[in-house]
């Protein structure tokens, strides 16, 4: 009887360690970041783009009204990408594009918005990048869809057509 | 002429203060801690990419405003999962990693223990 059991648990934890493997190896390995999130936004200060003037996030954030917080630089490619969806969003009523200008030139920064129009109602400065890592950014570009003080949609990397649909269809 | 020589000694002293040394040691056992999200295999402590040194420094605004080691990991954590930590921490999502190798090292010991016995 005795000797039984050890085989019979050496098959249970075989097959349990296979279960484990097979589980986890199927995951992928890629980082995956949630899109759908509720989380509360940070509250943070800093200075405006243009005219250099402290700010908090407290001010320009109201409630029952839907923003769209995007993170851009004038060095990154992908941010040329999406900007033309970033202008036909702008044009929505219901929703205020806010920019963050993210570890850039502010030169640089200005050309660009002159070259390829400029879809923010305020933007602001990230000099240093730790005012994305409060939003939980990865890097650019980086956009999140903001109600009530809630972040309601994150979207990695450049937005494009599906994302636009996804936003309009939570505006409605 | 005494009065400024004696303020830049000062100064020279503070400025290599233990306090200093022991911040930045907190600061790079945290980075080292903490897994580059955008990089392949690499502690944000190795990383220079603009994540973590933005990651680097966000850590050590912290420090500096007295946040503890434990605040610093539940405030990344909170943004970015419990995925950005190398060292998992101990709760109910985590109980089969933690325990999992006890179980494997009691379950051969036993296996040689009767081995043994025979």
């Amino acid at each position: 009887m005795k000797n039984r059991i050890v085989p019979f648990l050496i098959v249970i934890f075989s097959i349990f360690l296979f279960l484990i493997f097979y589980k986890g190896l199927n995951k992928s390995s890629l980082y995956a970041p949630n899109n759908e999130i509720e989380k509360d936004i940070p509250i943070f200060s800093t200075l405006t783009f243009f005219d250099k003037k402290e700010i908090s996030s407290k001010n320009f954030f109201d409630k029952d009204k839907f923003y769209l917080l995007n993170i851009w630089a004038s060095w990154c490619v992908p941010c040329r990408e999406e900007h033309p969806l970033l202008i036909i969003l702008g044009q929505n009523k219901k929703l205020e594009v806010i920019g963050l200008n993210y570890k850039d030139n502010s030169n640089n920064a200005k050309k660009f918005l002159e070259e390829m129009g400029n879809p923010y109602k305020i933007i602001l400065l990230d000099k240093d990048g730790t005012k994305s890592i409060e939003w939980g950014a990865f890097g650019v570009p980086e956009t999140f869809l903001i109600y009530n003080n809630k972040i309601l949609k994150k979207f990695v990397g450049p937005l494009n057509q599906d994302s636009v649909k996804i936003i309009e269809k939570t505006l409605k | 002429m005494k009065i400024p020589k004696i303020v830049i000694i000062i100064s020279i002293f503070f400025y290599f203060s233990p306090l200093k040394a022991d911040q930045e040691k907190l600061q790079n056992n945290i980075a080292k801690n903490l897994r580059c999200l955008i990089c392949q295999g690499q502690s944000v402590y190795d990383s220079d990419s603009q994540f973590a040194t933005s990651l680097k420094l966000i850590i050590k605004k912290k420090i500096e405003n007295g946040l503890t080691e434990d605040q610093i990991y539940n405030f990344l954590t909170k943004k970015y999962g419990e995925w950005i930590m190398y060292d998992p921490k101990f709760n109910k999502n985590t109980y089969l990693l933690w325990f999992l190798p006890l179980l494997i090292f009691f379950f051969g010991g036993a296996i040689v223990f009767r081995k043994i016995k025979k």
